[in-house]
């Protein structure tokens, strides 16, 4: 398919791409391949998924928290597994699964929707852009892997872009429209009365499912969903999934247990719905921003900086590994001496797994996905 | 300036999409003056006093009865479990009373062709504020707008307010069915027979009409002028429904559910207030307190400022406010004089700079719909108890206030866009939000505001947007 002068034009990016327009290419045609981006909504602790239990300063900062780990999978020297993760240790073992550490947007404030808006849209600051790097990727695929589908009332900002990308929403899910509260955001954004009411609203609001629900059977029930809507051969070939609860402001323990145990089971039925296609099939989760490295008073984690990411799927480059450049726990080492400090972006780590799924060239897929960075 | 707007939302309580487009903002409302109708059909139907009364009756009796039963060993299980059950028919019976009315109040809030004098019936009621919180008045609340404020606020002030203060939801209220004159035959002949505890007076009513009805909070009234007050408001009781004294020395005919005046109750001899002597015997002492009252300077320039709020904000122009003041005390509490006063100036014209109430805004979304009235299933009193302002139950004798914090939350923002949202939700495809926006945001509606409803992904989406709008929101 030719990319029509009135598609870039939709797309808003009519000056900037119409000059680029002969040197595009798309990904060399092949098996069909698969992408799902999993978002976990509310600020998922990197810390206790892929929990630091070699660092010298870990016990002490999570103190009653640090036991979180215990029973997990050790991926190394320096890194556990969160034990309700067990489907996502087997995929490690077999080297498809890769997990990210200390990774973060650019954004270095912590507000849940700021921070989504960024780690969707994939601009250099918060509402800088009106379509998602997702959306942007589609431009770079063939016709045939191009059909972009989402778990979700309404679209949500990473899909939007030239390529319409359509949603599913089974009516047992929360009815929770965020593209009517992106687009309300837009609307007040001048209203120095209205603006400040509505953000605060917006943050208070839970805007995904709950996967944790029913003992992770809520989670198993949205990986077989998606698979169900990926496996035909005109199904969805780009899938977002949207997570919430990842919020873990007091009881940790239980509710981010109940949550991993929700994703492993989500991913689970991914890989089981999947079959073969799995091989050709690349998972992305990943939360806006981190968690404080110290427990707080109730038994929690805060707002922080860098997390962790988890890539999945059959041909991963670096399946079985952890890749972190660790800036340790100790006081000094923390980003303002209270978060875990990120060492590199989360822009470039899903580039850089996007540009090795399609075999693009990676420096053309960071331009695209994040033309501000 | 979005004078049209202004006209229908701020004035009025929202355009109909079908309504004519408002040429001549000021003629439309001068208009509306010499039609309004204080009993418009939507209202009809609905119960009288007496069966108000009897709901609350039966709801007190089966009380006390449960409460004899379970003192009582030798009644069966079964037996005593027989009174919540029948409590709780006869507390559905007052609210019904409670529920009917205010669907109905709803229904004609939608229907009205005269919307700005159904608005003063609103901020009327208001103004003179009872709240449904107590057993006995819950039942009450509807028919006191419907017949204390709705056949007044088209007279004079005075009237209105003897109408509203005699009316068996703030007597009941404001505790006057229980204040007695502590020298009144009643109470004098009780101390005789060498009781201890001796009914007598409650300030309640008396204070709240000086502060919150007339002359307003630091109006120069003073404790003495208060309790002298109470006084002459003595006698004043309700038939029919409360226990003890009053009740046995009740006329014979008097009705269940109505206002009555009981001689032997009313404190005896003149009283002074505000350095007047009122001699008057009876019910006419009050009445003549209530009338110099009514035309006091303080109470113009309260209600002055009280109107010239709800019309332009928070800080009501003290232009506007003396020129209210003013039409007030040259025409004695003319109302409709006031109301003249305030479509004529300017200050109200400038905006919309308020934000609407709950009640103001969903009136709005449902006439710009034409929304069918509610129906029996729906359940009014619920949908504005969630959105924050239950109707007719401020909880206080302030009534709910015109100030732009009090209405402008985050909660509530949120609960309006989920509200418009499941509504437009429901209409689907059949209402299209880019016709309906120039007819009800009319000169109110800014390009950005267009756009947004036009680049809406769906025509839900739309609608809601449009009733989430900044213009809509506002008045």
């Amino acid at each position: 398919m030719i990319l029509s002068r009135r598609s870039i034009i939709l797309s808003g990016l009519a000056a900037s791409a119409a000059g680029a327009l002969p040197r595009f290419a798309y990904a060399a045609a092949g098996t069909p391949k698969r992408l799902v981006f999993v978002i976990q909504r509310g600020a998922a602790d990197g810390l206790a998924t892929v929990a630091p239990t070699g660092d010298p300063a870990f016990a002490a900062a999570r103190r009653a928290l640090a036991d979180e780990s215990v029973g997990g999978t050790k991926l190394d020297a320096m890194f556990t597994l969160h034990p309700a993760l067990a489907a996502s240790a087997t995929l490690f073992g077999a080297k498809q699964a890769h997990f990210a550490h200390a990774v973060a947007t650019a954004y270095r404030d912590r507000s849940h929707f700021d921070g989504q808006n960024m780690l969707e849209g994939g601009g250099s600051r918060p509402y800088g852009r009106d379509d998602g790097w997702v959306g942007r990727l589609l431009t770079l695929l063939p016709a045939a892997e191009r059909e972009a589908l989402a778990i979700a009332p309404a679209v949500p900002l990473a899909l939007r872009g030239p390529v319409q990308a359509g949603t599913y929403a089974p009516s047992r899910l929360p009815q929770a429209d965020a593209d009517l509260v992106a687009r309300l955001t837009a609307m007040y954004a001048d209203d120095a009365l209205l603006r400040p009411l509505w953000e605060s609203a917006v943050k208070t609001q839970e805007l995904a499912g709950d996967i944790g629900g029913n003992n992770g059977r809520n989670g198993a029930e949205l990986g077989k969903l998606a698979a169900s809507l990926m496996l035909p051969k005109d199904g969805a070939r780009v899938m977002m999934v949207e997570t919430g609860g990842w919020d873990t402001h007091s009881g940790q323990r239980g509710r981010l247990a109940a949550q991993l145990r929700g994703l492993d089971q989500l991913i689970g039925a991914l890989q089981a719905g999947l079959g073969a296609a799995w091989n050709d099939t690349l998972v992305i989760v990943a939360t806006e921003f981190g968690r404080t490295v110290e427990v707080n008073g109730t038994g929690g984690t805060d707002h922080g900086t860098a997390s962790a990411a988890m890539l999945l799927g059959g041909r991963l480059a670096a399946g079985g590994e952890v890749s972190a450049d660790w800036p340790g726990l100790s006081a000094a080492a923390r980003h303002e001496g209270r978060d875990l400090k990120p060492t590199r972006s989360l822009e470039s780590v899903i580039a850089g797994a996007v540009a090795h799924h399609y075999a693009l060239d990676p420096k053309r897929v960071m331009a695209t996905l994040y033309p501000d960075a | 300036m979005a004078v049209q707007y202004l006209a229908a939302n701020r004035f009025g309580l929202g355009r109909r999409w079908d309504d004519p487009a408002i040429a001549d903002p000021q003629a439309w409302l001068m208009r509306q003056l010499g039609d309004y109708d204080p009993a418009p059909a939507a209202l009809t139907g609905l119960a009288g006093r007496e069966a108000i009364a009897a709901a609350y009756v039966d709801y007190r009796e089966n009380r006390q009865a449960m409460r004899r039963e379970a003192n009582d060993a030798a009644m069966s299980a079964e037996e005593k479990g027989m009174g919540p059950e029948l409590r709780r028919l006869s507390r559905s019976a007052i609210r019904r009373h409670y529920v009917d009315a205010a669907a109905a109040r709803l229904s004609a809030a939608i229907a009205t062709p005269s919307p700005f004098p159904e608005r003063l019936v609103h901020f009327w009621g208001n103004h003179f504020a009872v709240s449904a919180d107590k057993q006995t008045v819950i039942g009450f609340v509807g028919n006191y707008e419907n017949e204390a404020i709705r056949p007044h606020i088209m007279g004079k002030f005075a009237d209105l307010l003897i109408a509203a203060v005699k009316h068996p939801a703030m007597l009941l209220y404001l505790d006057q069915a229980q204040s007695f004159g502590p020298d009144s035959p009643f109470a004098t002949r009780v101390r005789d027979r060498g009781r201890r505890q001796t009914p007598g007076l409650n300030e309640n009513l008396a204070r709240e009409i000086l502060e919150l009805h007339t002359l307003g909070v630091r109006g120069g009234y003073a404790q003495a002028d208060v309790t002298a007050f109470a006084k002459a408001l003595t006698g004043l009781t309700v038939a029919g429904l409360g226990r003890g004294a009053g009740q046995r020395l009740m006329p014979a005919d008097a009705r269940p559910g109505e206002t009555v005046f009981i001689a032997p109750l009313h404190e005896p001899g003149a009283q002074t207030i505000l350095g007047s002597s009122y001699d008057q015997p009876g019910e006419r002492q009050a009445e003549a307190v209530l009338r110099d009252l009514a035309v006091h300077p303080a109470t113009a320039r309260h209600v002055a400022t009280k109107l010239a709020r709800h019309f332009t904000g928070d800080e009501p122009p003290a232009a506007l406010v003396d020129r209210l003041a003013d039409s007030f005390e040259e025409s004695g509490g003319d109302l409709p004089a006031l109301y003249r006063t305030l479509i004529a100036s300017p200050e109200p014209w400038a905006g919309p700079t308020m934000f609407k109430s709950p009640w103001d805004w969903s009136v709005s979304m449902m006439r710009a719909l034409k929304l069918p009235a509610p129906g029996e299933r729906q359940n009014v009193p619920a949908m504005f108890a969630q959105l924050g302002q239950p109707v007719w139950r401020p909880g206080s004798p302030k009534g709910y206030d015109d100030l732009v914090a009090t209405w402008a939350g985050s909660a509530a923002l949120m609960q309006r866009v989920e509200l418009a949202s499941r509504i437009a939700g429901r209409l689907g495809g059949r209402v299209d939000a880019r016709q309906l926006a120039p007819l009800i945001l009319a000169d109110a509606l800014t390009p950005d505001t267009s756009q947004a409803i036009a680049r809406a992904d769906s025509p839900g989406q739309g609608l809601a947007m449009l009733f989430a709008s900044p213009a809509f929101l506002r008045r």
